[in-house]
């Protein structure tokens, strides 16, 4: 993280009353593979706006690899691939044609570049005659990323690339992006998913125009406050209304199979958290301490501000 | 919350356009007051299921019925007892809530003190009273889904079809709406749902996977990870899914 | 210009593979003249007539003969008294009524002036209105005759457009008036909704984001249709002429080129459009209520400018296919040269100006 590749500096905007973006500063180190994460309306596809030169910001300033967004627009709309949030090629062009219309607006050829996307054409090259409008989802996908990097970008902005995306297309999306990493791009993309955090070096975590948090998907379950601890068993609703009545309880939720549960005081242990449930005749539980997941991080960054 | 009464009721239905076949020979039923997840990758069949389930396309062949009415013959009355929401249509951005109450509960013939009163019931338990005269647009995102749930579910219909209905919300936004899904629930609704959220799958009752327009599995969450030998449904899901690939 | 040269492809793709927009292309500037051409020409060919002669002297019946010899009448019935006139036209048969005062001939003779009154049926004002000019037209042309045999000035109607085009004043009139609506809806309503639909696929994001020049966008989106907008001008010349006997009397040369200079305004009208709107549906709305209404309506093409409302005349002056239509008209029609047209040309290359200068200032190399 010598150099950065991207830099904010107290970035801010917003539409009508509505601030999308509030006072947002990060940087970026080159070659790092770095998620936004957050819900809708969280700010991500404004703020990969107004990195890609798409938007102007109200306030603050950014700079891609050194290049002012909105003085030197020019050269970043050069070095960068961007993937818009849809599906965003020609459906009445076939995919070869739609990844040589990209080549050729970028001044280069397919042949030129094809070894970058390799990997990832060959996947789509038996389809390359098709009209892109009639492939299926991952295959739009696939093909949208080899359009994003056909002349060779050093900086990759994917905005929610697997929004609305089944869970083994997103799986297959993220081994894809791993393997480019290989290629030393810098890589930027943004997820509503907290499961897909782990797959970043480090994640920002966004609620409302705001980072909430930057660090290492590691080094966010690290601050957590607080212990975490999970309850399971089999009628869930019900474990949920017994521990809705405990004032010793800050917070508790769904989580899977699970129940997660935060004590009001860093005392609280599994076996008090039994003990109070077994007092209650709760049936057929069982309570573990856990490490927190990035969702659970979320939610109590989010709570915690609210 | 679930009973044993079959209100889906659904055999050998096949749906084809062209030589594609979007669902092939389903059979499968869901139960009165059951949370049911219907799963499957993207283009596995669902929403063509789904469409025709609440009577907006005939299948090619197979027997529907819903609540006891026939999909080709009652299209009309099974209309009036189905609850439809997706992430991509809900609210009317440029009315208010009371505005869109209004409109979808006048589409279901309720009479004016119905709406009256369903309105102040809606507005009481979900201390809505600050937002009420507000334009959709103008509330938060994560409102915008529960409200279009109870919207949906504003006639009191015996089932509703939630089509990715949490797509990009917000985690503890999720939950609440997930709440609110297992009050209707618990109250006998069957809410019959897609979600590309694994761990929402979890949550349901019982769950099918589709792929390639077949039913690959149906059942409780608890019996597909013990049947499969896996940690979660995000691994069953895997499982099913990549198994059909190497096919 | 490689780059340049690949987005220029790309678009003639999109047009080739889309039907609809193949069929506006090419199908519609056939349709449309076929449709015009046979209306309009089939309306008053053989229409029925009849006439009412109060005089039956040597001049009513030599009219009466004259028109009837005429392809565009057909005699139908002979009438005697004027209460049968509303009879006939009840009936539905008959287009027009001729009614010649008593004395005709004695009139004309002694005063210099006779009555003629021509009864259309309005129900068709276009028909009607063309029906009376023809017969109007062979009137005059009658009474030109005979001014140059008698010394004796007769009473002439000043009708000025019959002049030119003494009986066919007002078919020919369907040929300019189709080239400017087919000129103004291929090229900008094509290519407003051409540059709106990158809008809403998103795909004009990753054009902006690209190193293409907001001027490589533009022109490279619209080169396509000048291209095809001149091909649809060539085709309505050559089916006007060669179908319908519309006669190009002027430079042919010159009636081209002013034909691309009104495409490019029509193109530069069609960007502007696509820069102020966001959808293809809000495009289309513009387009079809901002330029093809005034098109038909306020252009002279087929109601004459000189018959509306005052308030209605002045907001001619901005509909820019008036003034083509003026430039058609008078090349091809009447046969004159660049000196009768040089100020309608000059005006189409003040609206070409404004439209572009404003496109420019109004073209975002942003989203927002």
């Amino acid at each position: 993280m010598a150099e950065s590749a991207v830099v904010t500096e107290n970035l801010s905007k917003h539409f009508g009353a509505v601030k999308a973006l509030d006072d947002i500063s990060f940087k970026i180190g080159k070659g790092e593979l770095f998620g936004f994460i957050g819900p809708d309306g969280a700010g991500k596809t404004t703020l990969f706006r107004i990195l890609t030169t798409l938007l102007l910001p109200d306030g603050g300033k950014a700079t891609v690899e050194g290049f002012d967004t909105v003085s030197e627009y020019r050269q970043i709309r050069r070095i960068s691939g961007y993937m818009p949030g849809k599906f965003s090629l020609y459906h009445d062009l076939s995919v070869e044609e739609n990844l040589r219309f990209f080549a050729t607006i970028f001044g280069t050829t397919v042949s030129e570049n094809i070894h970058l996307v390799q990997d990832l054409y060959s996947q789509i090259e038996p389809f390359r005659k098709r009209k892109a409008g009639k492939l299926s989802g991952g295959m739009k996908q696939k093909l949208a990323l080899c359009c994003a990097l056909i002349h060779q970008p050093v900086i990759l902005f994917l905005d929610e690339p697997t929004t609305g995306v089944d869970a083994v297309s997103r799986k297959e999306f993220w081994e894809m992006l791993n393997r480019l990493r290989r290629q030393q791009i810098t890589i930027l993309v943004s997820t509503p998913y907290m499961d897909e955090a782990g797959r970043c070096d480090r994640v920002a975590l966004m609620q409302s125009g705001k980072i909430m948090t930057i660090d290492t998907p590691q080094g966010i379950r690290q601050q957590f406050r607080k212990k975490i601890l999970a309850v399971k068993g089999r009628d869930m609703f019900g474990l949920m209304k017994i521990l809705e009545g405990f004032p010793e309880i800050e917070r508790s939720y769904l989580f899977g199979q699970s129940l997660h549960v935060t004590g009001v005081s860093e005392a609280l242990t599994a076996d008090d958290l039994s003990a109070r449930l077994r007092q209650q005749q709760a049936p057929d539980f069982r309570v573990e301490e856990i490490t927190p997941d990035i969702e659970d991080c979320f939610i109590d960054l989010t709570a915690t501000r609210e | 919350m679930a009973t044993q009464e079959k209100v889906i009721k659904v055999i050998n239905l096949v749906k084809k356009f062209g030589s594609f076949v979007a669902n092939d020979h389903l059979t499968f039923d869901v139960f009165r007051g059951e949370i049911f997840g219907f799963l499957g990758a993207n283009g596995a069949g669902k929403t063509t299921a789904i469409r025709i389930l609440c009577g907006l396309s005939y299948p090619t062949s197979g027997e529907v019925t819903i609540d006891g009415l026939d999909i080709y013959r009652q299209r009309e009355q099974i209309k009036k007892r189905i609850g439809y929401m997706s992430q991509r249509f809900s609210l009317y951005d440029d009315l208010t809530l009371g505005e869109n109450i209004r409109f979808y509960a006048g589409v279901y013939g309720l009479s004016r003190e119905d709406i009256r009163q369903r309105t102040a019931a809606l507005v009481d338990k979900l201390e809505l009273h600050a937002i009420e005269k507000k334009l959709i647009r103008e509330l938060p995102p994560g409102w915008k889904q529960k409200l279009a749930f109870s919207v949906a579910t504003i006639h009191q219909p015996g089932i509703v079809f939630l089509d990715e209905p949490t797509s990009g919300v917000d985690p503890i936004t999720r939950r609440q709406f997930w709440e609110m899904i297992y009050d209707k629930a618990g109250e006998g609704m069957t809410v019959f749902v897609t979600t590309h959220y694994m761990d929402e799958a979890e949550y349901c009752g019982r769950v099918s996977i589709m792929s390639e327009g077949k039913i690959h599995a149906l059942d409780t969450p608890a019996q597909l990870i013990s049947k499969y030998n896996v940690r979660n449904m995000d691994e069953v899901f895997l499982r099913i899914a990549r198994n059909i690939e190497a096919v | 210009m490689n780059k340049f040269r690949g987005f220029v492809i790309k678009e003639f793709f999109h047009i080739f593979r889309d039907v609809r927009t193949m069929i506006i292309l090419f199908g519609m500037p056939v349709m449309q003249m076929l449709l015009f051409g046979y209306v309009i020409t089939n309306e008053i060919k053989e229409a029925k007539i009849a006439i009412l002669d109060h005089s039956r002297d040597h001049v009513t019946t030599e009219l009466s003969r004259r028109i009837v010899a005429s392809s565009y009448f057909q005699l139908a019935q002979v009438l005697d008294h004027d209460k049968e006139i509303l009879d006939v036209f009840r009936k539905g048969d008959v287009k027009e009524v001729i009614v010649f005062e008593a004395d005709f001939a004695e009139k004309l003779e002694k005063t210099g002036q006779a009555k003629v009154q021509i009864l259309g049926d309005a129900s068709e004002p276009n028909t009607a209105k063309i029906l009376v000019n023809y017969t109007t037209g062979i009137l005059m042309s009658y009474i030109q005759e005979l001014n140059t045999q008698t010394e004796l000035p007769l009473r002439i109607d000043p009708v000025t457009t019959m002049l030119y085009n003494p009986q066919m004043a007002g078919v020919y009139m369907f040929v300019p008036g189709t080239i400017a609506m087919l000129l103004m809806l291929i090229c900008a309503l094509m290519t407003s909704i051409s540059i709106t639909r990158e809008k809403e696929l998103g795909t004009m994001e990753l054009l902006l984001v690209s190193p293409l020049k907001a001027f490589q966008i533009i022109v490279g989106k619209v080169l396509p249709y000048v291209f095809l907008g001149f091909i649809n001008a060539v085709t309505i010349l050559l089916l006007g002429n060669f179908v319908f006997g519309v006669p190009i009397q002027g430079s042919v040369i010159l009636l081209l080129l002013e034909s691309i200079l009104f495409i490019i305004m029509s193109l530069s009208l069609g960007i502007l459009i696509s820069t102020l709107t966001n959808s293809q549906q809000i495009a289309m709305m513009v387009s079809m209520v901002a330029l093809m209404l005034p098109t038909i309506l306020l252009s002279g093409f087929i109601y004459p400018v000189e018959n509306m409302p005052k308030i209605l005349q002045y907001l001619c002056y901005i509909v820019p296919p008036k003034y083509f239509i003026i430039i058609v008209k008078n090349i091809m029609l009447k046969g004159t040269g660049m000196e009768y047209v040089w100020k309608e040309t000059l005006i189409i290359i003040g609206f070409t100006m404004v439209f572009l200068l404003l496109s420019i200032r109004k073209f975002k190399i942003r989203l927002a």
